[in-house]
């Protein structure tokens, strides 16, 4: 399997005025044309590793690495002009609610009309042409009327599809995925990651998938890695999830209710003040 | 204990309904105690003229003293209305809702009322008033109650759900989301009420703070024998909580079962089905056969 | 997150309990919470100067009488339109051989005594009206913003104007026509707040409690509009200051010979081409006072701003 991205020892920091807060400590991790899974809870630094990558983090923070590259090119050689050609045409990321990444004054349709038009050289035409079949390849029923609407008019697990529709639209080689679909309801969220699992399969894209949710993870990706305060402490293929080893992901798993499996009182997490200094694990394959 | 513990609950008033109108149940009446909740054909409407929109159609269901009972559905089925109608958070609403055998009324509550049911809400962060010092969320409700030793309460209460004295005069914002909701937990405890709606009481917080809430919850039941109406879109944490189902779809009680038949994942109706499917992980195949329930 | 923080072994310093995470109470609480809005302000080079202007100003205002180098009322007709610096007036003398330097400090008192009159009550008659209006709705929410509108249609000083020609010429009178004309903003952003907040869980949770809407209104609603309040307060008050001074310079506010600031301006625009210090000393007390209520809300905002300081004790 090619290596689409290699992440090796990143850190953020954010700096305040008493105290460093490390978000993410020495991360290290590769990833091919796959479907790779992020785990841990708030705080863990997933969604930092994420944003990270794409170098999105803000003042007083601060990321470094000892390399991040993405297909060859070395993302943090990169200035910060080229930076922003990478994102959204090579790498994606789809964010938890929709609403506040779509322009709320613009017509979702243009908005992935200008995303393609960004990345390919074509004129308005071919755009909306291309849009309505990213509407349409979403499952979106209706995509002319869909095309004209406004962000806000639409409903939350619409208005996600319609997020996928713009993040590939200009096939990005990696796409991010940050709990892209928490907020949506069980049978909706199931749906979007249907569109999203056919996408990433046809198009051959990496996927980086951060969630909260194990059984989730453990069912649609193809490996996981599970963080614990900003390392990574364990890495594991997604169907051997509930196999993992090291306690943290154990007592995780334990203190998931199970339909069929009652138990009288559900296993307590007991933090072990060794995991923090615990080094991380390298997930490079 | 507050000097009036009789006080009605609801009207006495009101005409008594005829007795075909009541529910099935009700030759047992007599000799069982009444259920601790009882709602029939609770119906909820929002919005006026053409915008008008009916969240809750014809619902009825009863909750027996010190059971659990759970009430699943995704977002807009109508299950939060239900339990604020229930909490009278929202006053227009018809049908009849019976707290511990009374009938309560629309608009203003008796006072007893908020000493025999209370609620817990979802948000941890939302729940607490951000600039009130736990110590004054625990401490007005039982000024205002008269209740006496308001110390020693207050004190206790705290014990009971696991946090010690040194988080008394703490703000919200000094508290993870966990001991927030433990927070929100003692507010609804401190009056000693005998029944708690539980509104999405875990679905904010990580799954290892959601384990201890969980089991925060179940020992208090045990020990204060308290009623649960619990909501949630969490298949799981009902299975785990409650003893009864009801799942609603589109304002409707589509199905109630046991929790055994649940663990069986032998529901009868297909959109039960459909939800345990979506909750139980993703499969692109089972995916492909959903549809839409309106 | 991985907080690198240092626990102190050694007993708690007077800084160490006032910084505490774990406030043993209720007094304690508050002084914490007090200890680190302050910190942040602090920090607000501007806001401090600000500060240290109105500061100034009630020192003035309280030891006017020590201060002053001559009785503001005097006159001395031989003495009349001295330059600053010039017969023992450090700011020169007005048209009648007054002193500008004890008449300015003298008016200080009467400026504070105005603004502190219109700062307690306009804002107060506005959280009124705007969280009842908010918090209620309905018919209640329907007369009250109407009536705001009406009274926020005129301008400011026109509608000051027409209360001082209905009720008389006169401080007092002045001021009334003030509070009259400024609460409207303040109900505007009350209600406007109480709109966000009536819907959040924590209002739900005290309605739970059994609570009637004036104690919801008052106890858990007030404490959340008053930041908002506050900042608009102190950044209406150069406004108040100037609409006073307005009043003064056009005769409705105080009456001669009282040293209000507008009124010597007043005075003083006969002169200003060739003894310009004579509008111009108490022109520059207005700018001084209004620049220290202007730096100061700007502080206030980012210290008290609920969206910012919610979380911004402990972090």
């Amino acid at each position: 399997m090619s290596t689409l991205l290699s992440v090796e020892d990143l850190w953020v920091r954010f700096r305040g005025p008493n105290r460093v807060v490390e978000a993410v400590r020495g991360v290290s991790f590769t990833l091919g044309r796959e479907r790779l899974g992020i785990v841990g809870e708030s705080g863990s630094g997933k969604s930092m590793t994420g944003r990270a990558i794409l170098r999105l983090i803000r003042p007083p923070g601060e990321m470094s690495a000892r390399r991040l590259e993405l297909d060859g090119t070395d993302l943090l050689a990169l200035t910060e002009r080229q930076m922003r050609a990478i994102r959204g045409h090579r790498i994606s990321m789809i964010m938890q609610d929709p609403k506040f990444s779509l322009n709320p004054v613009v017509r979702v349709g243009e908005q992935i009309a200008e995303a393609y038009r960004a990345h390919a050289r074509v004129d308005r035409r071919e755009a909306r042409v291309r849009a309505l079949e990213m509407l349409h390849a979403v499952q979106i029923r209706d995509p002319e009327r869909v095309y004209d609407a406004y962000p806000h008019e639409v409903s939350g697990g619409m208005g996600q599809r319609i997020m996928i529709a713009m993040m590939l639209v200009p096939e990005p080689d990696l796409l991010i995925a940050d709990e892209p679909t928490s907020a949506l309801d069980v049978t909706v969220q199931m749906q979007v990651l249907a569109i999203m699992d056919k996408l990433v399969r046809e198009k051959g894209m990496g996927l980086i998938f951060i969630s909260h949710d194990l059984n989730l993870v453990a069912s649609f990706c193809d490996r996981v890695l599970i963080m614990y305060a900003g390392r990574i402490v364990e890495t594991c293929e997604a169907k051997r999830l509930h196999e993992a080893r090291h306690p943290y992901t154990r007592g995780l798993l334990a203190s998931l209710p199970q339909i069929d499996k009652p138990v009288p009182r559900l296993a307590v997490l007991e933090r072990d003040a060794a995991w923090r200094k615990q080094g991380g694990i390298d997930a490079s394959v | 204990m507050p000097a009036s513990e009789t006080t009605a609950l609801g009207s006495a008033g009101k005409a008594p309904k005829a007795p075909s109108e009541r529910r099935a149940e009700a030759p047992a009446r007599d000799a069982l105690p009444p259920p601790a909740i009882a709602v029939s054909d609770l119906r909820v409407a929002f919005g006026k003229g053409a915008e008008r929109f009916e969240a809750v159609r014809g619902v009825s269901f009863s909750v027996a003293s010190g059971q659990s009972y759970g009430l699943v559905g995704e977002s807009g089925s109508g299950k939060s209305t239900v339990l604020r109608a229930i909490a009278g958070l929202i006053d227009d609403w018809s049908g009849r809702i019976e707290v511990k055998g009374r009938p309560v009324e629309k608009k203003r509550r008796a006072r007893s009322f908020y000493r025999t049911l209370q609620m817990v809400f979802q948000d941890p962060y939302g729940s607490l008033h951000p600039r009130h010092t736990v110590d004054r969320m625990l401490s007005e409700p039982l000024a205002f109650h008269r209740f006496d030793h308001i110390e020693k309460r207050i004190e206790r209460v705290l014990e009971d759900v696991g946090l010690g004295p040194a988080f008394r005069f703490r703000y919200p914002h000094q508290l993870s989301g966990g001991q927030r909701q433990r927070i929100a937990i003692a507010r609804a405890l401190v009056l000693e009420p005998s029944i708690l709606l539980l509104d999405e009481p875990t679905s904010a917080l990580d799954v290892s703070v959601q384990a201890e809430i969980l089991n925060l919850l179940k020992d208090l039941q045990a020990e204060r024998r308290l009623t649960y109406l619990l909501v949630t879109h969490n298949l799981a944490v009902v299975a785990h909580m409650c003893s009864e189902i009801a799942v609603m779809n589109a304002g409707e009680i589509v199905e109630v079962m046991s929790v055994e038949q649940l663990r069986r994942m032998a529901p009868t109706h297909p959109y039960t089905r459909q939800l345990l499917d979506a909750s139980t992980g993703y499969d692109a195949e089972k995916v492909a056969r959903f549809e839409r329930f309106a | 997150m991985n907080e690198s923080r240092e626990i102190p072994q050694h007993a708690p310093s007077w800084h160490e309990w006032l910084a505490s995470d774990v406030p043993t109470s209720r007094l304690h609480a508050r002084c914490v919470q007090l200890y680190l809005s302050w910190r942040a302000f602090r920090t607000n080079t501007l806001a401090m100067v600000g500060l240290f202007i109105l500061l100034g100003l009630v020192l003035v205002a309280i030891l006017g009488p020590l201060l002053i180098t001559h009785d503001p009322y005097a006159q001395d007709l031989s003495k009349r339109l001295m330059p600053p610096g010039t017969g023992g007036f450090w700011l020169g003398s007005d048209e009648l051989g007054r002193d500008i330097y004890s008449r300015i400090v003298m008016g200080a008192g009467i400026t504070l005594y105005i603004v502190a009159l219109v700062a307690v009550t306009a804002p107060l008659m506005g959280l009124i009206v705007g969280t009842l209006a908010g918090y209620l709705g309905g018919w209640v929410d329907n007369v009250l913003m109407r009536l705001t509108d009406i009274f926020l249609a005129f301008p400011k000083l026109v509608l000051a104007l027409a209360f001082v020609a209905g009720l008389g010429a006169g401080l007092e009178n002045a001021i009334l026509a003030l509070i009259l004309t400024a609460w409207p903003p303040y109900a505007r952003i009350a209600r406007a707040e109480t709109l966000t907040i009536r819907n959040s869980e924590f209002i739900d949770a005290v309605r739970m409690v059994g609570l009637g809407p004036l104690r919801i209104i008052v106890g858990h609603i007030w404490p959340l509009c008053l930041s908002s309040i506050i900042i608009r307060m102190t950044l209406d008050m150069a406004g108040i200051i100037l609409t006073a001074a307005g009043l003064g310079f056009l005769g409705l506010g105080a009456q001669p010979p009282t040293p209000e600031w507008g009124a010597m301006i007043s005075s003083g625009r006969k002169f200003v081409l060739d003894q310009w210090w004579v509008a111009a000393m108490p022109g520059l007390a207005i700018f001084t006072v209004s620049l220290g209520f202007n730096l100061l809300g700007d502080g206030l905002r980012d210290v008290l701003d609920p969206k910012s300081s919610g979380q911004g004790g402990g972090s």
